[in-house]
Formats: C-alpha cells, sequence, structure tokens
C-alpha cells in the first residue's frame, strides 16, 4: 500500500468523489486557485475545473448558506473552512439550516454537506484560530462530526462523509497534515460512528480521537516500557454518531480509563464519554473516569506554554498511573 | 484538631482491643510520644503521636474493642481551643448489640459471652471505599466487604477488583446457619457452674479462619511413613561438627525444598486463576500461651540447615514474647505443623488459608518394620500427613510432593550445600 501523507489522503478522497459524482463539488477560500490554504485540494482546480472547484470570497456566512442552499436543491458540496474557528461567524446557516432543515421539513429534505477545515490548536495560531469546535457541533441533533487521526482512517471517512445524506462536519489538523501512513488506491469507505481499537491492551483503556489518538499511542507505549501496564487505545474516528459499544466493550475489558481529548473539559466530548460510561458500564469501573484534555483556557499563543496547554504523553501516562 | 484513630497494624486486622493509654487526658502531647499499647490480633504493639498538642479527648476506656479507622481520641493543636467534640462516627460508650458490629468477625461468639464482657464493644457504619466493579464482584462471590474493609490496594486504599477476587469468604450467618450453629453453640448446664473466658483477638482470628478453611476448602489427606533412620544418623554426625539442628529442622528444610521440585504444591487458589508461587515462604506453626501463630520464613528453600534452625528459634522465642512484627506472619505459601514434640505420632491439619497445603509431622517412633530381606527388624519411622486443597492440588500431584519429600528425608545429604 502506498505511504502518503493524511494531506495527500483527503486529496485523493476529493478527486475520486469529484470524478464519480458530478453534483460534488469544492468550494472554499483559496481552495483552487492557490490549492488551497494548507494545499490539501492541490491539483484539483486544474483537473476539474472552476465549476467544481471554486474559489469564493471572504464570508463564511455567505458561502456556508450557499452551500447548504446547493445541498438542499441536490448537490454535493465540500465546503472548506481555513480555519474550523471561523465556522463561528456562519453558526447560523451550520446549527440553524443544515442541522435542523431535515427535521424541519418533516424528513422531506436532506442537506447531504460536508463542512471541513482544520480544528486544532498547537500551532500558536492564537486564540481565535485554534478553537476546537467538535463539542459544539455534537451537541446538534442532525450533526454529525467526524474527527480522523490517520490517513487511512481521513481517505475513508472523507468519501464516507461526502456519500452521506446529512451534514457532515469533518474536523481536520493541521498538525496530522503532514504525517504520513499506508493508504489504498482507489475508493473505499469507513461507515461512521465505528471506532478503530489502534492498540490492544488489557489494564487500561484510553478513549481519544483526533491527534490525541498519537499522543495516546505515545503514552501507552511509554506504560508499557517503564511501568509494565497494557494500555488499550480506542480512535473513536467520529463523535457522532458515536460508537459506544467499542467504548463500553473496552471498559468492560480493562477496567479503568483514562479520557483523552484536545478538547476543552468544560462540557467537552470527554465529559459525554464520561457520562455514557457512568450510566452504562457503571459495575465494570475498577477506579474512577479520569480525564485528559486541553487545559482550560484560551488556547496559549506561546509555543512553549501552548505546548503544555495540550494532552502530552507525559500528562497522560501521570493519570493513567493515578488508577493503579 | 486531628482525630487520632485506631491504626491497621496488621494485614488481617479488623479491630485492636485497646489495652492502655499511655496519656490521661489533659496531657499535653510531643511527636513520638507513646499514646497507648494496642493488642492486634497478632501482638501487643505501641502507638505513637504523629501530632503535638494536648490530648483533649479520649473516646475508647481501656480494654475496649475498636475497629480499625475508628476515632480513638482527638489532640488539640497549640492555638486551638477546648471545644465539646465528638467523634466524626459514634463512640464505643456503651456495648452494642453484636448484630452492628460490622467490623468483627462474623457470629461464632456466642451473644451471651460478648455482652458478658462490658468492654466488649465496636464501632460500625464506616463507609468503605470500594470500587463499583469490586462491589459487583464481591456481591457475585457473597464477600462481605467489612472483611476486606481497611485492606484496599488501590489509590488512596480504595478495595479494588484484585482485593476481592481473591479474599478468603467468611461465612455468612443466615436464618438457616445461625440456627445450625446456635445448636453447636453450648449453654448452661445445670449442676455445673461454669466461667466464661473472653475470646482474645487471636482466639477470634483462628475461629474465623479455621473455621472458613474447614468449611470452604475441600480437604483430601495423605499419609506417608518414612523411615528415620538415615535422620537420625545424619542429625547426630552434623551435630558433631558442632551444629545444632533438630530433627524438625530437617523437615522444615525438605518440605522447602521438595516444594521447589514440585511447584504445584507451592500456590493458592484464586477464584479465576491459581496462583503458583516461585519461591517458598515457609509458615511454621508455634504455639504460645493463647493460641498458635505461624510466622513465615521466607525464602525458605534457599536456607541452610543452620540458617533453617536459627530462623526457626528465633520465631519461637519471639513468637512468645509477642515481638513478632505484622510483616512477620504475611506472605506464608506452604504450613509445616509439628506435634512430634508432643509425643503425637500422627494426626491430620486444616490448611492454613490460603494456602494449597499443610504438613502434619509427628514423632519418630521405634516400630517394628519389614527389611529389604523380608526380615521383622526394630525401625525408625516419622509419619506426614499432607492435608491438601482439592481445587488447587489433586491426588497424584500431592503424591509426587510427598515422594520428593521422602527422597530428601530417607537421604538427608542431599539438604547440604551442594
Amino acid at each position: 500500500m502506498p505511504l502518503i501523507t493524511y494531506r495527500k489522503a483527503l486529496n485523493e478522497a476529493f478527486a475520486e468523489e469529484l470524478s464519480r459524482d458530478e453534483s460534488v463539488f469544492l468550494m472554499g477560500e483559496e481552495v483552487a486557485e492557490y490549492n488551497g490554504a494548507y494545499k490539501v485540494t492541490e491539483g484539483l482546480w486544474e483537473r476539474f475545473g472552476s465549476k467544481r472547484v471554486i474559489d469564493t470570497p471572504i464570508s463564511e456566512a455567505a458561502f456556508l448558506g450557499l452551500g447548504v442552499g446547493a445541498a438542499m436543491m441536490g448537490l454535493r458540496p465540500v465546503v472548506e473552512l481555513m480555519f474550523w474557528s471561523f465556522a463561528y461567524v456562519g453558526f447560523d446557516q451550520i446549527i440553524n439550516n443544515a442541522g435542523c432543515v431535515r427535521y424541519m421539513s418533516g424528513g422531506l429534505i436532506n442537506v447531504p454537506m460536508v463542512i471541513r477545515g482544520p480544528a486544532n490548536g498547537g500551532t500558536s495560531v492564537g486564540a481565535t484560530h485554534s478553537h476546537t469546535p467538535e463539542n459544539l457541533i455534537a451537541n446538534t441533533p442532525g450533526l454529525k462530526v467526524v474527527c480522523p487521526a490517520t490517513p487511512y482512517d481521513a481517505k475513508g471517512l472523507m468519501i464516507a462523509s461526502i456519500r452521506d445524506n446529512d451534514t457532515v462536519c469533518f474536523m481536520e489538523n493541521t498538525l496530522l497534515y503532514g504525517t504520513t501512513g499506508e493508504v489504498p488506491e482507489g475508493s473505499y469507505t469507513i461507515p461512521l460512528g465505528v471506532a478503530d481499537c489502534k492498540r490492544e491492551g488489557t489494564d487500561i483503556s484510553f478513549i481519544t480521537y483526533g491527534r490525541a489518538v498519537l499522543t495516546a499511542l505515545e503514552a501507552a507505549v511509554i506504560l508499557q516500557a517503564e511501568h509494565g501496564i497494557s494500555a488499550e487505545v480506542i480512535d473513536l474516528r467520529s463523535i457522532r454518531p458515536l460508537d459506544e459499544e467499542a467504548i463500553l466493550n473496552s471498559v468492560a475489558k480493562t477496567h479503568r480509563v483514562v479520557l483523552i481529548d484536545e478538547n476543552k473539559p468544560f462540557c467537552g466530548i470527554s465529559s459525554q464519554i464520561a457520562a455514557t460510561i457512568a450510566e452504562k458500564a457503571f459495575d465494570e469501573l475498577d477506579a474512577p473516569i479520569l480525564r485528559v484534555t486541553a487545559l482550560d483556557a484560551p488556547a496559549i499563543y506561546s509555543m512553549p506554554l501552548e505546548k503544555l496547554q495540550l494532552p502530552t504523553p507525559e500528562r497522560i501516562v501521570n493519570k493513567a498511573l493515578t488508577l493503579f | 484538631m486531628p482525630e487520632i484513630t485506631m491504626p491497621k497494624l496488621s494485614d488481617t486486622m479488623t479491630e485492636g482491643t485497646l489495652l492502655r493509654w499511655c496519656k490521661q487526658k489533659g496531657d499535653p502531647i510531643d511527636i513520638g510520644d507513646l499514646l497507648a499499647e494496642v493488642e492486634t490480633d497478632k501482638a501487643t504493639m505501641e502507638m505513637e503521636a504523629f501530632e503535638e498538642g494536648i490530648l483533649s479527648e479520649l473516646f475508647v476506656e481501656e480494654g475496649a474493642k475498636v475497629a480499625v479507622g475508628a476515632p480513638i481520641a482527638f489532640i488539640l493543636g497549640k492555638n486551638e481551643t477546648l471545644t465539646e467534640r465528638s467523634p466524626s462516627t459514634s463512640p464505643p460508650t456503651a456495648p452494642t448489640s453484636s448484630t452492628s458490629t460490622s467490623l468483627t468477625p462474623p457470629a461464632i461468639t456466642p451473644g451471651s459471652s460478648r455482652q458478658a464482657v462490658p468492654s466488649n464493644t465496636t464501632i460500625s457504619s464506616i463507609r468503605i471505599k470500594v470500587s463499583p466493579l469490586a462491589r459487583k464482584i464481591a456481591a457475585e462471590r457473597g464477600l462481605r466487604l467489612e472483611t476486606v474493609a481497611g485492606k484496599g490496594t488501590g489509590p488512596g486504599g480504595r478495595i479494588i477488583a484484585a482485593d476481592v477476587i481473591h479474599a478468603p469468604l467468611t461465612p455468612i450467618p443466615t436464618s438457616t446457619g445461625s440456627a445450625s450453629s446456635s445448636s453447636i453453640l453450648p449453654t448452661p448446664i445445670s449442676g455445673n457452674p461454669h466461667s466464661e473466658i473472653p475470646l482474645t483477638n487471636m482466639r477470634q482470628i483462628i475461629a474465623q479462619r479455621l473455621l472458613a478453611s474447614k468449611t470452604q476448602i475441600p480437604h483430601f489427606y495423605l499419609s506417608i511413613e518414612i523411615d528415620a533412620a538415615p535422620m537420625v544418623a545424619f542429625r547426630k554426625e552434623f551435630n558433631t561438627l558442632g551444629n545444632k539442628i533438630t530433627f524438625n529442622d530437617l523437615v522444615l528444610l525438605a518440605v522447602a525444598r521438595a516444594a521447589m521440585e514440585k511447584p504445584k504444591i507451592n500456590a493458592a487458589f484464586g477464584l479465576t486463576s491459581i496462583f503458583q508461587y516461585e519461591s517458598v515462604n515457609l509458615c511454621v506453626a508455634i504455639a504460645v500461651e493463647e493460641g498458635l501463630v505461624t510466622p513465615v520464613i521466607r525464602d525458605a528453600h534457599l536456607k541452610s540447615l543452620p540458617e533453617i534452625s536459627a530462623a526457626v528459634k528465633d520465631l519461637a522465642i519471639r513468637a512468645r514474647e509477642k515481638k513478632l512484627r505484622p510483616e512477620e506472619f504475611s506472605g506464608g505459601t506452604i504450613t509445616v505443623s509439628n506435634l512430634g514434640a508432643y509425643g503425637i505420632n500422627e494426626f491430620c491439619a486444616i490448611i492454613n488459608p490460603p494456602q494449597a497445603a499443610i504438613l502434619a509431622v509427628g514423632a519418630i517412633v521405634k516400630k517394628p518394620v519389614v527389611d529389604a530381606q523380608d526380615q521383622i527388624v526394630v525401625g525408625q519411622r516419622l509419619s506426614i500427613t499432607l492435608s491438601g486443597d482439592h481445587r488447587v492440588v489433586d491426588g497424584a500431584v500431592a503424591a509426587e510432593y510427598l515422594s520428593a519429600l521422602r527422597l530428601l528425608l530417607e537421604s538427608p545429604n542431599k539438604l547440604l550445600p551442594v
């Protein structure tokens, strides 16, 4: 299997779907002629032309609304946000329109749109460019949220998201764009709502998603080597739908759990998972449910400090050790 | 204002008797001062102060039994004022009925005898920290959480799954159970006055553990008779070299060495697995005035004969002086009980839980035996009976072990360093 980057894996997914389905088109700030701010759409404008890959003005509210309308009329727009942080000026379109139209229309009108772009801290671009809104979006019934950690998952989940008949908010990570992994050529899908066990373990479960999966895997290696503790790493891959069964099965296997994400802790994704475990697997717990999340503050601009704000392998190891 | 609680001084301690207060109410206390003497199930121990101040309250009278973790006194800090305080849980001011004393051993004591001793009081209603999983497993096994209270190995002393999976079960007094147990309890006999001797902590623990062992462990018994003539000759020669070993020393070392050769015997039954140990921690039953203790000789298989001999002698002396430390009672993997010195030729012992085997050793006796030439001659014989936990070992396994033991004892030179 070819070894390609996360960025290239997404690019392949777009190319596959643009070729396969004429209703698919890409839209966003500088996605076309400039090849994308993070080069995720590189070469696609040249190959598919201005009708399929469209540059927009700098107005998220406008082009998100355009996407909702196009999707309601039967197209499959893939709308890039240069940063998910910029979604906040288009929230009315995402929440009220994309998220509610199917329900408000009594199921008559679907909004098969993908809204995508990086949603991460850790790059010293300041608080207003570093939001992780997966919890905000997932709080809205009607919207789906996907946060892939690896190139393989990114491609398969993107193709599945484009083919999904509801709006999928696809959250990438600028720190992952350059990471590589084995990715099959051609088209394949990974169903939304199916977690993936990235590392089998017996003593403790790390439930995580996005870049935190890689951090958790590093922590698992340290725990095994230095403490003889076997950690299992469950990558949720999609936040909504959520693979509760995978979470509960892993807890039932290891009886200890640390939830890890780069979301802020207050009403964060891990809060939701903690509640699920407490409600449905209480008797499996041999220790309290603990979390390792971003520290509860606006994303810190200082690079050294921001590195500490996000989960590190050391923080995960130390938290895990308190459960033994 | 620090509250002083009954410390946990041994791994099986659930309550302690406050024998004597070494300070009076109102006395100034410095760190390290002797506060009290506490009798545990194993020994009498001194309790030191870890805080300084004024000893403002004593909640427990001398002679009272107090559950581990229950408050016994308050020390008032230097700048604090004296206010009326009561301990955070109800103090043992009056005899309580035995049904509420959740931390005492289960109802193997006649209720009447408990009430006959005014100081025999305990404290219940202490919140036990236990994980949800451990609570579930305990419920499934029928294990009373009180029996593992204070033994949690999780963070902050929380009882976790590992603590309850293998914890020995104590009998649960049920309506039928108490009815049948009451039928074996004594009642006054007319025309035959009796005195009632309160159970010591040690007596209670012996009663509790051996009842659990005999009722819960499926015992089986295998006996061998060993030709002890080589042992007698060996000991005589060995001791002419300036040593002073006993026959029991030979038996102890042979038991340990044989257990290394046949490790299946050096094991314990867990709920979901068998624990097979890699070294032999040999328990030696030692009679003391109050009853019986079984301190441990660690790594007994690695010791020489003089070392085993010295270790046993030391344990016996300190056991009788109640000077053994709590950790010297824990971690045993197999036990030897020797009643040969009392003129017992052979007997069966009750397994020392959670171990898988105990060896009952009798006296070396002269008796007629048939020798290799089919002649009846005077032989020296030693009977050893193994009691095994059939959940862990089967007859054939135990027999193999005994045959390894026989080989060592009938050729005691094998016990010398190579």
